[in-house]
């Protein structure tokens, strides 16, 4: 690892007002990723502001739902009561993903956060337009290595097949995205301008010509919490996720499902894939079709046709054409327990 | 050469790049450095080490039940701290980034990855690694199932399996074996020692000690 200074803070103020100091700052939560990234010199930081003593671990109740505060570890929310009971898709997700001890270390905040996994993002020597984005700015921080998509044309099995660009087609690897992007989540954040509230569909983006920014946050903007507004999907959720092993693999594919079932109808639905996209790519033209219908097997497949509107395979990854319709009415199926 | 010996009492692991700095800079000079300066030092290419011996920050942290008063670098991890500096070798270095989980500590209880831990962020915390589970003479009752199930071959992942394997039943999550195996897949044995580990965790557990 490069060298870098470190500052711990204990206030959100004083963690906003840090990180708008200079350029090459980043916050450090679990660091699961961006320790990794550094010790690949992909991320090379000035300066680490060390954010784990700050107080934003609760999980609690609120009015209108739950509120996740952003330090709670992956581990705390998949294993809280109150997850359980309220957002099972989100516990599902959430033990899905990683091993037991990076959940453990990695936080809410820190999961929404995380970079692709894209391996010419994480070797400096390749071309990737994320690590090193053609116009790249003075940013110290700015990691180095050519420019370029070298998964274009190359090793692309873990590929987005929505919403790429010609600049990236790198995905999202996180699992417990996909159940917040599902349940309609909003993420409560703090910067130097004021508070805001970011609906979670909006909080990540699509690559388009700036594939370097994975999220709409402005500069010095801190996560501090997640509300997922109450919902009536707690007997009817799935998570679904096709990978290389059993555990401890990124996706292939994943499907978060979450239904609110009236005898065998589909009264709401909430539908959202993972392994696909630069972003936790919500389905919401199949939930509009679902929505009201019977919960049959051909219902869902013709869900799943209109789910695959306008994918696109890159050659490695054209399996996932396949893969990810029948997931999902794999997914669906179970979900509405008439498999 | 004997100059030299003194220097490296007072400033480290001496090399010939250090050296070399010496050679072209009084240590005089040197003392009167800021942290600033120094990482100037090292963009002009000179001694790194030099430069790190003034970015030292405080670090107070409970090992194996002594509170440690430490001096390091922020970025030094928790697993490089317990192997290079506190010479606590048990823990392992496997990947170093958090793939194979060799690496296993509890911080405050918890598993975690030490390789993927700053050792700053353990600050106050209790850190508990397979040197603070059992001795020779009295083993933790996991290290005797180990043993026992014969748990391993070459015994590298062994310390990180460990240490998972007590958190796994710890936190509730060993009620079969099933569940064992998804709760203990941050642990890779290239050995394939994995069925008598299952066995291990399964022994302890129903045996219903305290662990």
């Amino acid at each position: 690892m490069n060298q870098f200074q470190y500052t711990r803070v204990t206030t959100p103020k004083a963690a906003v007002s840090a990180l708008s100091q200079e350029n090459g700052t980043y916050f450090l939560a679990g660091g699961t990723n961006l320790i990794d990234l550094i010790k690949r010199e992909v991320v090379v930081p000035e300066r680490l502001v060390d954010i784990n003593k700050l107080p934003l671990a609760t999980i609690e109740k609120t009015s209108t739902g739950l509120r996740i505060g952003a330090m709670a570890k992956n581990s705390a929310v998949a294993d809280h009561d109150l997850a359980k009971k309220h957002a099972p898709l989100l516990s599902m997700a959430l033990n899905a993903g990683a091993s037991a001890q990076l959940r453990n270390m990695a936080t809410v905040g820190g999961n929404m956060m995380q970079r692709t996994r894209c391996p010419y993002f994480y070797d400096p020597s390749m071309p990737c337009n994320k690590r090193s984005p053609v116009q790249a700015g003075p940013d110290k921080g700015q990691p180095n290595g050519p420019s370029g998509c070298g998964a274009i044309g190359g090793i692309n099995r873990m590929h987005a097949i929505f919403g790429t660009s010609n600049k990236c087609i790198a995905v999202h690897p996180s699992d417990m995205c996909i159940a917040l992007v599902a349940l309609d989540a909003t993420v409560n954040v703090s910067g130097p301008k004021g508070d805001r509230k970011i609906p979670f569909g909006d909080f990540h983006r699509l690559p388009g010509d700036a594939p370097q920014k994975d999220n709409t946050l402005l500069p010095g903007e801190l996560i501090m919490s997640v509300d997922i507004p109450t919902n009536k999907f707690a007997d009817n959720s799935h998570y679904l996720k096709v990978r290389d092993r059993a555990s401890y693999a990124f996706a292939l594919i994943s499907v978060g499902v979450a239904v609110d079932m009236k005898r065998d109808t589909i009264q709401d639905i909430r539908l959202a894939m993972g392994g696909v996209a630069h972003k936790p790519w919500r389905l919401t033209e199949a939930e509009h079709f679902l929505r009201g219908k019977p919960a049959t097997e051909a219902n869902f497949k013709q869900a799943a046709t209109i789910a695959m509107n306008g994918a696109k395979g890159y050659g490695e990854n054209d399996f996932k054409l396949t893969l990810a319709p029948n997931s999902l009415i794999d997914a669906l199926k179970t979900a509405t327990k008439t498999a | 050469m004997a100059e030299y010996e003194h220097l490296e009492d007072e400033f480290g692991n001496a090399d010939s790049s250090r050296r070399n700095f010496l050679k072209q800079s009084s240590a005089l000079a040197a003392l009167a450095l800021t942290p600033v300066a120094a990482s100037a030092a090292i963009d002009n290419g000179l001694d790194e080490k030099m430069a790190a011996a003034f970015e030292q920050m405080p670090l107070q942290v409970d090992i194996n039940g002594t509170m440690r008063k430490l001096s390091i670098e922020p970025r030094v991890t928790l697993l490089d701290l317990l192997r290079e500096q506190l010479h606590l070798t048990g823990t392992k270095k496997g990947c170093d980034h958090g793939q194979c989980g060799a690496c296993t500590v509890h911080v405050d209880g918890q598993r975690v990855n030490a390789c993927l831990t700053l050792a700053m962020t353990t600050e106050g915390c209790k850190v508990t690694t397979i040197e603070g589970l059992g001795t020779l003479d009295q083993m933790h009752p996991m290290q005797e199932a180990f043993i026992k199930h014969d748990g391993f071959q070459c015994g590298y992942c062994t310390p990180g399996q460990i240490m998972s394997a007590v958190a796994c039943i710890r936190e509730g999550h060993a009620n079969n074996p099933d569940e064992v195996r998804e709760y203990m897949s941050g642990n890779i044995c290239r050995c394939g020692a994995y069925a008598n580990i299952v066995d291990a965790i399964m022994d302890v557990k129903q045996g219903g000690v305290r662990v």
